[in-house]
């Protein structure tokens, strides 16, 4: 009896990009090294490029040098008229879309990794943007099989006014990779290897598909976006109350309301609210400070993947 | 080097300077909070004053504006005439030098605090200057009596010969705390209240010491530098690997010849080639890649450290 499955191009062009925060070095890293020597990230019959996304504010090691390169992939900016007045990462996407995309054409990746790290105690995590994709279901739940007993989550940031514009939406299939805790500024052994891990299954998977096996059709749990949650903070702005000591490094592990939240600096703890069970991620990350986001709460729910197979099989 | 003398006053004008490196975010928001409640920093008799170091690389969240201001306070930069083009830590080092020092003068600060933190997995360490720095190795050891948990690690910074170029040298005398691991830009609760209380204890121990305490003599165990290790890196200087996963987060342990240090990008471990043990500190500190270290090896001594006499009483004035 055949089986019932959905037919997918084969994938042909695949990009891994680093740097696209040019201090978290993981992903600087690994791209150099197989800009120099790529044999690891080669599978036959596959394109796949390594490249740095925002080599200037790799080479200062900061994040950004004037806007967040990870926010601004949407077609107002990359439509704008080019500029020196520009600000250089809206100059940069421009030109990252022309060589990866356009956005949203038949000619884009078919495929881009961006690789990111977190301060935050989150372990290996896939970011998902778009919930009924069958391809990156079945992609992550490779993934994740594969790297077990090692842990991998899932973060679905499909949201209608919470997702953001990636550097890797200009794809057909954009993922999201984000291994944490590492310091920005700080290359970890343990850190690099896990990202390594999963670069290398994912690639597999990419080649096991190309050649033509199915894939059954299968479940995942994901961690859907809900709301993002601010420090609490007095008349001029300042930070008033840190992530509480129960809730750091506690990403992913389910907070119900009551729960210690913040702790204010002369040391009174702040409850969760509300009256559901939510699940923290990026529990105290650095680069969201400015960004006025002391965690963001998720609630868990179940994707499911029809079987998938390669339409030239 | 000389000793430095112990007080035979006692200690008036104390500070507690935090942000001298603006992303290290414990000293930061301590002093914010000390700037609102300036109370928590008062003792019967002495009241400590709180110094935002580095006000611009604070606001920035970077370590620095234009260069390290932990590294601006030798008399080169402090004595050498204004002009408009100096580096904003080097304008900054000498309003902190009128405002602490002058530094090797009467009028300096008796005693500054810097509080620091790192991404390195330190725990709790003191930084005092030398094995003749008697106060304040007196109060590394009333910290460690009063946190046994901590293991409190005492690192003795100053090499003999050299020029100081830290904060606490603008001084009589000082010490810096240094916390970790925490990532810049980060604050954690559990070293913010960690190192609260740690400042809180030394304002105690200044207390005790103008109150008339003795403090005998004693035995302590410490690390003193003695090299740095740079990452192994391409023609290009760029990093060709980095710690290896056996030598992360081991600071303060032994590190034998043949135990592995670096993990290279194609795979291959580098093992450590000296002739002797070396303990290493600072491993996979953020802040120093820049500075080509990787880690820093320190040898561990003990030594003894005389008793502080009770301060004598001055003279009452004649009612």
């Amino acid at each position: 009896m055949t089986s019932c499955h959905i037919a997918e191009e084969p994938i042909k062009k695949v990009a891994i990009f680093g740097g696209t925060h040019g201090n978290e070095l993981t992903g600087v890293f690994l791209v150099k090294h197989w800009l120099k020597n790529g044999a690891e990230i080669q599978r036959t019959g596959l394109e796949v490029k390594p490249f740095i996304t925002n080599p200037r504010a790799v080479k200062k090691c900061t994040r950004y040098i004037d806007c967040d390169l990870n926010r601004i992939f949407d077609l107002e900016n990359l439509g704008k008229k080019m500029s020196e007045d520009l600000p250089y990462e809206v100059r940069r996407a421009q030109e990252i879309n022309h060589l990866f995309g356009p956005k949203n054409s038949e000619d884009s990746y078919d495929i881009i990794f961006d690789l990111h790290n977190t301060t935050s105690n989150m372990g290996c995590t896939l970011i998902l943007e778009d919930s009924r994709n069958n391809f990156l279901i079945q992609m992550f739940h490779y993934i994740k099989t594969s790297l077990a007993p090692l842990p991998c989550y899932v973060y679905l940031i499909e949201h209608p006014s919470l997702k953001y514009a990636t550097t890797r939406s200009i794809a057909k299939y954009p993922v999201g990779i984000e291994v944490g805790p590492q310091p920005q500024g700080v290359l970890r052994a343990d850190i690099l290897d896990q990202m390594r891990k999963m670069i290398k299954h994912a690639l597999d998977f990419i080649h096991h598909f190309n050649e033509g096996k199915e894939f059954p059709s299968c479940t995942i749990e994901v961690y859907k976006i809900m709301e993002k949650v601010d420090y609490p903070r007095n008349e001029n702005g300042e930070i008033a109350a840190i992530i509480h000591p129960n809730l750091q490094d506690q990403d992913w592990k389910p907070l119900h309301p009551g729960d210690p939240v913040f702790l204010t600096l002369d040391g009174k703890t702040i409850p969760l609210g509300g009256d559901c069970t939510v699940h923290p991620v990026f529990v105290n990350e650095a680069a969201y400070y400015e960004k006025k986001e002391a965690f963001a709460k998720t609630t868990k729910l179940t994707l499911q993947a029809e079987s998938i197979r390669c339409s030239l099989h | 080097m000389c000793s430095l003398p112990v007080p035979r006053e006692p200690l008036r004008r104390v500070a507690v300077a935090g942000g001298t490196h603006g992303n290290e975010m414990s000293g930061i928001y301590l002093v914010r909070h000390w700037l609102l409640t300036p109370a928590e920093l008062q003792r019967p008799s002495f009241s400590a004053v709180p110094v935002l170091a580095n006000p611009a690389a604070t606001a920035a969240c970077r370590r620095y504006v234009d260069r390290d201001l932990n590294r601006t306070f030798a008399s080169t930069f402090l004595n050498s005439r204004p002009t408009p083009d100096d580096p904003y830590e080097v304008t900054r080092a000498r309003e902190l030098n009128q405002l602490l020092g002058p530094k090797a003068s009467g009028q300096a600060f008796d005693f500054v605090l810097d509080l620091h933190n790192t991404t390195a997995n330190m725990g709790t360490c003191l930084i005092a200057d030398s094995s003749h720095d008697v106060f304040a190795l007196h109060l590394c050891r009333h910290l460690q009596l009063q946190y046994p948990e901590l293991s409190c690690q005492v690192l003795l910074y100053q090499r003999s010969g050299e020029e100081s170029h830290n904060l606490n040298s603008v001084a009589k005398n000082g010490l810096g705390l240094e916390l970790g691991p925490q990532p810049q830009g980060v604050l954690r609760a559990d070293i913010f209240s960690r190192m609260s209380a740690l400042v809180a204890t030394v304002l105690d121990f200044i207390e005790l010491f103008n109150q008339g305490t003795t403090f005998p003599a004693f035995e302590m165990e410490a690390y003193r530098p003695v090299g740095v290790m740079d990452f192994p890196r391409t023609e290009a200087g760029n990093l060709a690997g980095t710690v290896h996963p056996q030598l992360q987060d081991q600071d303060f342990q032994p590190l034998q010849p043949g135990d592995p240090i670096f993990q290279m990008f194609s795979g291959e471990d580098l093992l450590y080639e000296g002739e002797s043990a070396v303990y290493p500190v600072f491993i996979n500190e953020a802040a120093y890649y820049e500075k080509g270290v990787a880690f820093v090896q320190t040898e561990k001594l003990t030594f003894s450290v005389p008793a502080m006499p009770a301060l004598t009483p001055a003279p009452s004035p004649a009612s």
